[in-house]
């Protein structure tokens, strides 16, 4: 009883009942037909949400108006880095992916340059980025439709008794994350600063280094995660990540992270991933209409958060 | 116009305990006492923009029972403030039109503008503003005139009394003499006027009678011309007996020096030095240098900085514990061990057993009062976060300790508990620099620098320190160089 109560009192719960409530609602209207394929192709999908979501996450919580925009635009680029540079063959499968991780990098180093050298919003700097990054990833990869090497594309879609190798990873990601905001001192000082960033400065922390490194993180996890869905989805292309631009930062404040800053939540993006894929599966299901779908995403959206992730206000 | 027993509280500080303040007709009266001793508040009350929780205001020999701007407005009574008030995105004409609602109509700026120039020419001869600039964009001490001679306006309302807080800490010599002229004439055709100024020679020369102010009360009343300088001095500060006992004297320098610093205003001269376990105060009136020379300091250990030489590790005591101490989102522990991140790691991540041993630590040493550490900082009254606050520096790896002011609101107990704990701190070989606005904490400091304008304008050891000496050098000197004086204030 006991453990019900301290788990319930877990604001990340919230996401993953959320996600039970919806899965539940769409074998009942197939009456049990694939319940367990839903599950694993829902996995499939939350996994590239978590790895986006982590890292916008951080960013979130480095405090007011801070965010990352160019997550779209940076996917899009490295998904094409990564197919040209393996160009096909299992041999470059290495490369590609320190090739796209180096791309997403530089994006994110470059966001950092943009809002500290010429002080712009991160909102700002982040979506004027994206313009640039997108008009590089369209003259890069004109016309570009690479195939990823058979042994990457087989790769991603592995599974182990039904649950995808990517979602292993996610899982075992999603927990090295959480030990580094929870127990490491860079993930301290994200929270410190995401609450008084002068404060944080006058006890200490390098401010501006950690806010260097957390951008440089999610750019970095952008652009693997662009690489994975090049290979998922056997090609790239330069719309691949344009619903990452929403979905990371709804997992982000469904999972029960704070806008306001300062308040990180790891375990509740994998809960908020599966709910926003398994809601979507569930409208399919229903069969309605993609106005009717999006319509109705979007309210559930605004539903949840006012419910359950909202925070009162801190200050 | 007569106030009788006021009193006004913030919290648990008495801003004004108890005052009673005369002002006759014709006359100009002189307040002075140092920073905090309650001369603003008691003006904000005067005018109407601050309410006094006890106590009676009597104006023309009525009681006021519903006072506020309004009927102060009514009933002649006009305030300078010392944060200055006008519109800067309004041209002075529009700023003098705001207090003159009578001004109306077509033309109304034509007339505005010619009310404030006859004024400003009547004031100030040869003040080269005119009342179309708009008033961000004239100097500082431009839109003090400008203030000043609104004040002096009148359309409907009477005019009986001027206040003026600090009217020529923005004013060079020049103007500032015909300010006070301009105050003896008016006096002359009946309007009375209190003069608050920290330029002790500008209140002996214009006004009539001085009133004292220490520490929320009044504590002395007379005629101007039954003080002089010196006894002004000596009674804002109180000839109280003090304990050198426990400041031993020390030769200096024999101790590492550990930071070498100059105020930026400072091109030449005197620097702050502080050696090994040393207490260094840095005195002066609030807001004079010594808050930017301590972050100056602790940008200088963090970045480095050319021309500030810091030895070693440096922690800041925040006085503003809201902006610059404290996380509230967090607990007890983790707001103390902060600072200390580096130190409470076992490996690659951090211990929570350190950090609960590290905070309760210094729980004991310095009496936090709490059930339990884990408790989220805001559970704790403002003094013990201020503990807080020095737990985390004092718990830290700093060999430099900076405090910024770092005892506002923290009550007696909790501030003797402190002083005993910095002091035995520095005799295990901690430095620190402690910006002080009381002389009681200066007295626990083995050097002090007094600041004035960004400046060090005096460097007292313990043994010639006096709190004399500390306010006769914060205060302009009278009679000095005619020079632009201070700052926005």
């Amino acid at each position: 009883m006991n453990a019900i109560r301290t788990l319930l009192a877990r604001p990340w719960i919230w996401s993953f009942i959320g996600a039970l409530i919806v899965w539940l609602a769409a074998i009942t209207f197939t009456g049990g037909y694939g319940a367990g394929g839903m599950i694993t192709a829902a996995l499939s999908l939350a996994v590239f949400m978590v790895i986006v979501g982590i890292g916008q996450m951080f960013v979130i919580t480095l405090g007011p108006g801070n965010v990352d925009l160019s997550l779209p635009a940076n996917i899009g680029l490295a998904s094409a880095v990564a197919m040209k540079v393996m160009d096909g063959s299992n041999s470059m499968i290495a490369v590609g992916l320190i090739a796209a991780l180096a791309s997403g990098m530089a994006v994110g180093a470059a966001n950092y340059l943009l809002i500290r050298v010429l002080r712009i919003p991160p909102i700002i700097a982040t979506l004027s980025s994206s313009f640039i990054v997108l008009s590089i990833d369209i003259a890069y990869g004109r016309g570009l439709q690479i195939k990823p090497p058979p042994a990457f594309a087989d790769f991603t879609n592995i599974q182990i008794l039904g649950i995808p190798i990517l979602a292993i990873g996610g899982v075992i990601f999603a927990f090295l994350a959480g030990i580094a905001l929870q127990r490491m001192i860079y993930g301290r000082s994200v929270l410190a600063i995401g609450q008084n960033m002068r404060a944080a400065w006058l006890a200490g922390i390098p401010v501006e280094r950690i806010r260097f490194l957390t951008y440089t993180l999610s750019g970095a996890l952008g652009g693997i995660n662009g690489a994975l869905l090049a290979g998922y989805f056997r090609g790239a292309s330069v719309d691949i990540g344009n619903e990452y631009l929403l979905s990371s930062i709804a997992v982000v404040v469904i999972g029960g992270t704070s806008v306001a800053g300062g308040k990180a939540n790891v375990p509740g993006i994998w809960g908020a991933s599966l709910f926003l894929v398994l809601l979507l599966t569930m409208l399919n299901t229903f069969g309605v209409s993609a106005g009717v779908r999006l319509l109705l995403t979007g309210l559930i959206i605004v539903g949840v958060i006012t419910a359950a992730g909202g925070q009162p206000a801190q200050r | 116009m007569r106030l009788d027993g006021v009193e006004r509280h913030f919290g648990a500080v008495r801003a004004l305990d108890g005052v009673d303040l005369t002002v006759d007709s014709r006359s100009c009266v002189g307040l002075v006492g140092h920073n905090g001793a309650g001369k603003s508040t008691l003006m904000h009350i005067l005018a109407g923009s601050g309410r006094a929780d006890r106590g009676r205001i009597t104006i023309g020999g009525h009681e006021e029972t519903a006072y506020s701007v309004a009927r102060a407005q009514k009933l002649g009574i006009r305030c300078v403030f010392q944060e200055l008030s006008l519109c800067p995105n309004l041209t002075v004409a529009e700023n003098a039109r705001i207090t003159h609602a009578s001004l109306k109509g077509i033309g109304w700026r034509k007339h505005s503008a010619a009310l404030i120039r006859a004024k400003l020419d009547e004031i100030f001869p040869g003040h080269g503003i005119d009342p179309s600039d708009v008033v961000g964009d004239l100097a500082i001490g431009q839109r003090q005139m400008v203030e000043v001679a609104r004040a002096f306006t009148v359309t409907e309302d009477p005019l009986h009394l001027v206040i003026l807080d600090e009217p020529t800490s923005s004013l060079d010599a020049h103007t500032a003499g015909q300010l006070l002229a301009f105050v003896r004439r008016a006096v002359d055709q009946g309007i009375s006027s209190i003069l608050i100024s920290h330029m002790l020679g500008e209140i002996l020369s214009t006004c009539d009678r001085v009133v004292v102010m220490r520490d929320g009360k009044v504590v002395a009343t007379d005629t101007a011309s039954a003080f002089d300088r010196d006894r002004l001095v000596a009674t804002m500060g109180g000839a109280r007996q003090r304990d050198k006992t426990e400041a031993a004297a020390r030769t200096r320098g024999e101790t590492a020096l550990m930071v070498r610093a100059r105020p930026r205003g400072q091109t030449a001269g005197a620097e702050l030095v502080a050696h090994q376990g040393e207490i260094i105060g840095l005195a002066g009136l609030a807001g004079h240098g010594q808050t930017r020379l301590l972050l100056d300091v602790y940008g200088a250990a963090m970045q480095g900085r050319p021309g500030i030489e810091v030895s070693a590790p440096v922690a800041l005591v925040a006085g503003d514990r809201q902006t610059d101490g404290i996380f509230p989102l967090w607990s007890i522990a983790q707001n103390i061990g902060i600072r200390s991140l580096a130190g409470l790691r076992r490996g690659l991540l951090l211990s929570p057993e350190r950090e609960e041993a590290l905070a309760r630590s210094w729980q004991e040493k310095i009496g936090i009062r709490t059930p339990d550490l884990d408790n989220n900082i805001l559970s704790l009254s403002g003094g013990n976060q201020q503990k807080v606050l020095f737990a985390r520096a004092l718990g830290s790896d700093a060999r430099i300790v900076l405090m910024d002011d770092p005892m506002r609101g923290v009550d007696i107990g909790t501030k003797l508990e402190v002083y005993d704990l910095i002091r035995e701190e520095a005799r295990k070989g901690r430095t620190f620099l402690w910006y002080t606005t009381e002389m009681d904490e200066l007295e626990n400091c083995d050097h002090v620098y007094v600041f004035r304008n960004g400046r060090i304008v005096a460097d007292l050891a313990q043994s010639e320190l006096t709190e004399e000496k500390v306010i006769q050098s914060s205060f302009e000197e009278s009679g000095g160089p005619a020079t632009l004086r201070g700052h926005a204030s």
